[in-house]
């Protein structure tokens, strides 16, 4: 499967389960804009490694609503003490999706560990995540996305989308979020 | 003399403490430091924080951004070693968006200091924190609780991260 088709079914759960959605940095935000932009879409442009602890942060404030984060396997590697937060602090609302090519793709396909052997599935259980998922083919995605799982390792072809760059300044892009969301709130 | 007398009563921990409570603080993550164990215990003892122990300082710039994205008031409690392990994250996270932080931070590496590994860093945290623009501030002990809560003002209108900066002369007690 093509990350951007895992990114679209992605975008497609989320939007049917009105869950806030957070992307990794690079590549992969700029998929999900072009695919489905949604004011509940935040969009990481820079602080790699840290969109499964964004995401986090926001499911322990909006315990009432879906969080899910679009994570990439060099980020969650960059910051890999963030399964063991997730095993034990996440809240029942928090999903983390990680999209495994086994490459840094938004930066010329470098290979990861991943690619050499390195099992996230197998990480994100003995850090303590008890519900994670391993998804391989497209027809899966979707029920593993509406599961129970708390991390989703969906395993996607290297290679970039040509799509262009986000047209969204940061400020829009947390601005138009957080008034989505107050708004949710108040309704 | 009276000044001894007030320092005596005041409990360096419980003066932050009481400023993150004045400022409406209502979320934390942390690592911790031994300076930090009684602020620990006290914010993990409060129900109406949401504390969440991190394994790195970044992932607490993080989980932080997150929480207040979501309408929560959030403070990172770390060493200032941790303020190294967190530059990047405070620059094109909290920084790029316009994100607020209190960053409640035992500055060890000072005057005292006993630990000569921590001397380097204790060198560089008021640098790094110019370079970077990041105001903060360095309260005597009877003024903690009302510059933590300053701070934490001073965050959210600024919408940036802003840092406490508390010696090992503060924490003597």
């Amino acid at each position: 499967m093509l990350r951007i088709e895992a990114i679209a079914l992605a975008a497609e759960a989320a939007a049917a389960q009105d869950a806030l959605l957070i992307s990794n940095i690079g590549f992969p935000s700029r998929e999900l804009f072009s695919v489905r932009d949604r004011p509940e879409n935040f969009y990481m442009l820079g602080s790699m490694g840290l969109a499964s602890s964004i995401g986090l942060g926001l499911a322990l404030a909006c315990a009432e609503r879906k969080v899910m984060v679009l994570d990439g396997d060099g980020s969650v590697l960059m910051n890999l003490g963030t399964l063991a937060t997730i095993a034990h602090h996440a809240p029942q609302n928090y999903l983390l999706v990680i999209l495994d090519n086994g490459c840094y793709g938004s930066t010329g396909s470098q290979p990861t560990c991943t690619h050499l052997g390195t099992d996230l599935f197998a990480l994100a259980k003995a850090a303590g995540v008890k519900k994670v998922g391993l998804v391989e083919r497209a027809e899966d995605l979707a029920p593993a996305l509406l599961g129970h799982e708390v991390v989703v390792i969906v395993k996607v072809e290297e290679g970039n989308a040509p799509v262009p760059i986000i047209g969204l300044s940061p400020e829009e892009i947390l601005d138009r979020f957080i008034r989505n969301l107050s708004e949710y709130s108040e309704a | 003399m009276a000044w001894q007398d007030n320092r005596v009563e005041m409990n360096p921990s419980l003066a932050v403490y009481q400023g993150m409570k004045r400022a409406g603080i209502n979320f934390a993550t942390s690592v911790p430091c031994v300076n930090l164990q009684e602020l620990l215990a006290l914010v993990s003892g409060d129900p109406e924080i949401i504390h969440v122990p991190v394994t790195r300082e970044e992932e607490g710039v993080g989980i932080c951004a997150g929480a207040w994205m979501g309408g929560r008031r959030p403070a990172l409690l770390m060493q200032n070693s941790g303020l190294g392990n967190s530059i990047n994250a405070l620059a094109s996270l909290d920084m790029l968006y316009g994100i607020p932080l209190l960053m409640i931070i035992s500055h060890r590496g000072g005057v005292g200091e006993p630990v000569i590994g921590q001397v380097p860093m204790g060198r560089l945290t008021v640098p790094l924190l110019d370079a970077m623009a990041i105001p903060y501030f360095e309260p005597q002990q009877g003024e903690a609780e009302e510059i933590v809560a300053q701070a934490w003002s001073l965050a959210a209108a600024g919408r940036r991260p802003v840092a406490v900066l508390l010696d090992l002369e503060f924490w003597r007690g």
